[in-house]
């Protein structure tokens, strides 16, 4: 899976998928309805885009009224597909603290003066954002608001994720390399080399959500 | 605006010939009077930070022309700032700071004793006696790079240094890596181990005796209870029989066939993981807990896991194992052929082995089959009538309650050793493994790669007579819907009370 990002960050993103490397194709993004039927469908992916999930095992509500407007009551697999993407991109999409300012305009741009979280910083999940509309901003008490600065801290941090401890960070290679697993969606990793512009994350994983969670910790 | 000031900026603006708009001043002597009131001001000192204006331009103006930054203009502020930052840090303190030592300079001590070889005359006994067979861990690494699965090379290399190591250190015949299973605060690396016979023995001997001695001061205790509880009235002493326990397995069979070794990382001790027994390996199955790293953290669940972390680990290895060690169909062929198959336990390499071509292997499942036995529900892999042993023990009179319950517990039967993996189950519609070789377009060294579906992060790789096992996950069983945690049992009926009792 690809992701494309203009020089807007907060932007929509175009994603391509393929399954040989070779051959990519271009997924359209979901509508909140999709996203709302994909994440009732449970199981592993098929690995073949065209496959069709029956909907009325899974909401006959839906269904029924798929079959009324006239279409087909299945969901398709590429559907499942975009969705899981936005749902893991949103809810786990993180960035350290400082990579990205925000312009007065409202566009995110990169931040080129950002060196590196320093090895103290990088070990508090307070200095994790996820890159997604901020949900927990405004309930900030006025103290909290006043530290703040506006240009580098407009996200939520990863601080008051619920349920609490659902991250694992981990300092590998001799404490070179901090490496951030998400637990909620099982195969995220997010890393960071302290003291330099180098962070990212990837998704290898079967494209579940981990809902047994509270029971894990 | 009235007369400007000499602090304010627009000071000499209004006076006719000094406007901004003017670049020429026609008088050279006005003109040097105004430069250097002009760098008078900017040497002003600030009366709340002790800095001047002309320094500090001087200051960044160095910097930028230094540093060279892409897109200036637009990052100005910040490099202001960095430079009045910077001044905090050039004073020399009477307080030296304690030179910090970096943690990577401290892993790199750890990892330098990996590469320390030891003396050489020890490495002349060494090959006199049986040399342990060390398992190459960076071929190992080399196949499973063919299918995106495994570690980077630098940490293989710690590993199979850890390895070697560990072999040095402990009593072993046979030695094998078997994965990686990932924890909160820190990972487990783990090896299978065989231990030279004789080796075993001892320990279990030891535990054996401080349980005697325990045993033995809990009854002289309970005697003086006694003796003090016959003067009082005895409360009704409870007929609770707890169902008798279910022996574990002997070391070298079973479950507990192989002893595994974990350590958090290379460089590390490593750690002997106790034997598995079935009372954790039921429990386990009904539980899903994250592993934190620490071996004696405890496990907070319910049903109570019999144990602490080190004990759940061992039984998750135990049933990774079980379900997931995978071999070519033929590569083990059993010792003795006149024994029916069910009661074999033991295995030995076929030496006429053929290796199916890759493209066999991959496209149906009768290829591989399961060297390590299946665990049954009881938690252990050969089922054991727990009422047999325990009516020795027990008196006359209860030998029909034992009679009951034993006939409740049917004799379970699991799936002969050498097992075809084609006949695993799948969960609804997902098939429990999934084949692939590792490229199509070099069909030649190409390499068959099987993924378990039942156990995410179990792999097996095949490569003519070459195979392995291997596991990188966090530890849990997949299954399609939720785990659903017991239920506490319901509320023991009471004794009826009233009026009439």
């Amino acid at each position: 899976l690809a992701e494309g990002l203009g020089p807007d960050r907060a932007a929509p993103r175009s994603r391509l998928y393929s399954l040989n490397c070779l051959d990519w194709s271009l997924l359209t993004p979901a509508t909140k309805e999709v996203l709302a039927l994909a994440e009732q469908v449970k199981g592993r992916f098929q690995g073949d885009p065209s496959f069709e999930y029956n909907l009325s095992e899974i909401n006959a509500e839906a269904a029924a009224r798929l079959i009324e407007s006239g279409k087909e009551p299945v969901i398709k697999e590429e559907a499942r597909l975009i969705a899981t993407i936005e749902q893991i991109d949103k809810a786990v999409g993180i960035v350290p603290r400082g990579a990205f300012v925000k312009t007065p305009l409202g566009s995110v741009h990169e931040n080129r003066h950002f060196e590196g979280l320093s090895l103290v910083e990088a070990k508090k999940l307070s200095s994790y954002f996820h890159f997604a509309e901020p949900v927990n901003l405004k309930n900030k008490t006025l103290l909290e608001k006043a530290d703040l600065d506006p240009s580098t801290d407009f996200l939520d941090s990863l601080e008051h994720d619920i349920p609490r401890g659902s991250w694992s960070i981990q300092l590998e290679r001799g404490g070179t390399v901090v490496v951030l697993r998400s637990l909620l969606w099982l195969g995220l990793t997010f890393y960071h080399v302290p003291m330099t512009k180098q962070f990212g994350y990837v998704y290898f994983g079967t494209g579940e959500k981990n809902l047994d969670l509270p029971f894990m910790l | 605006h009235g007369p400007y000031q000499p602090h304010e900026p627009g000071y000499g603006l209004d006076q006719p010939g000094y406007s901004p708009y003017e670049d020429e001043i026609p008088d050279a002597q006005a003109r040097m009077l105004a430069i250097k009131n002009a760098k008078a001001y900017l040497l002003k000192t600030s009366t709340k930070s002790g800095l001047n204006l002309y320094d500090h331009f001087a200051n960044i103006l160095t910097k930028i022309l230094d540093e060279q930054p892409t897109n200036t203009v637009d990052i100005i502020e910040n490099i202001s700032k960095d430079v009045k930052w910077a001044q905090f840090r050039k004073k020399m303190d009477t307080l030296r700071d304690e030179h910090l030592i970096p943690p990577t300079f401290e892993a790199a001590e750890k990892y330098k004793a990996l590469f320390v070889k030891e003396g050489e005359e020890e490495e002349h006994e060494d090959l006199e006696d049986e040399m342990p067979s060390l398992p190459n861990v960076m071929e190992t690494a080399f196949y499973f790079e063919q299918a995106g699965v495994g570690l980077n090379k630098d940490e293989s290399y710690y590993i199979f240094l850890a390895l070697k190591n560990l072999i040095n250190v402990q009593p072993i015949q046979t030695c094998r890596f078997w994965g990686k299973i990932l924890g909160l605060e820190m990972n487990y690396i783990i090896a299978e181990v065989q231990l030279q016979e004789g080796e075993e023995g001892e320990e279990t001997g030891e535990e054996g005796e401080e349980t005697i001695a325990e045993g033995e001061k809990e009854m002289s205790e309970a005697e003086e209870e006694d003796e003090q509880k016959e003067k009082e009235a005895e409360p009704p002493k409870s007929t609770y029989k707890p169902p008798p326990e279910i022996p574990k397995e002997a070391n070298g069979t079973g479950t507990n066939k192989y002893v595994y070794f974990v350590c958090n990382e290379p460089g590390k001790p490593w750690v002997k993981l106790p034997p598995v027994t079935p009372a954790q390996i039921v429990c386990a199955r009904k539980i899903k807990k994250f592993f934190t790293g620490r071996l004696d953290a405890p496990i907070v669940s319910f049903p109570p896991f019999p144990g602490n972390e080190a004990n759940y680990l061992r039984a998750q290895i135990a049933r990774i194992s079980a379900g997931t060690h995978v071999s070519p169909t033929g590569f083990y062929q059993f010792a003795n052929e006149d024994e029916e198959e069910e009661e074999a336990d033991t295995y030995e390499e076929n030496s006429e082995f053929e290796p199916p071509p890759v493209a066999e292997m991959v496209e149906s499942l009768t290829t591989w089959a399961h060297h390590v036995k299946g665990i049954l529900k009881q938690g252990r892999c050969v089922w054991i009538n727990p009422s047999q042993k325990s009516e020795e023990n027990e008196e006359e009179e209860d030998e029909e309650e034992e009679e009951e319950e034993g006939g409740e517990q049917q004799e379970e039967r699991g799936l002969p050793l050498l097992t075809l993996i084609s006949e695993d189950e799948g969960m609804k519609d997902i098939p429990a493994w999934t084949a692939q070789a590792s490229t199509n377009l070099i069909p030649e060294y190409s390499v068959a790669i099987l993924q378990s579906n039942r156990w995410p992060g179990a792999y097996a790789f095949a490569s003519g007579r070459k195979f392995e096992n291997i596991y990188f996950g966090w530890g849990h069983k997949y299954s399609p819907e939720s785990h659903t945690p017991e239920l506490p049992p319901p509320a023991q009926a009471e004794y009826p009370s009233g009026p009439e009792i």
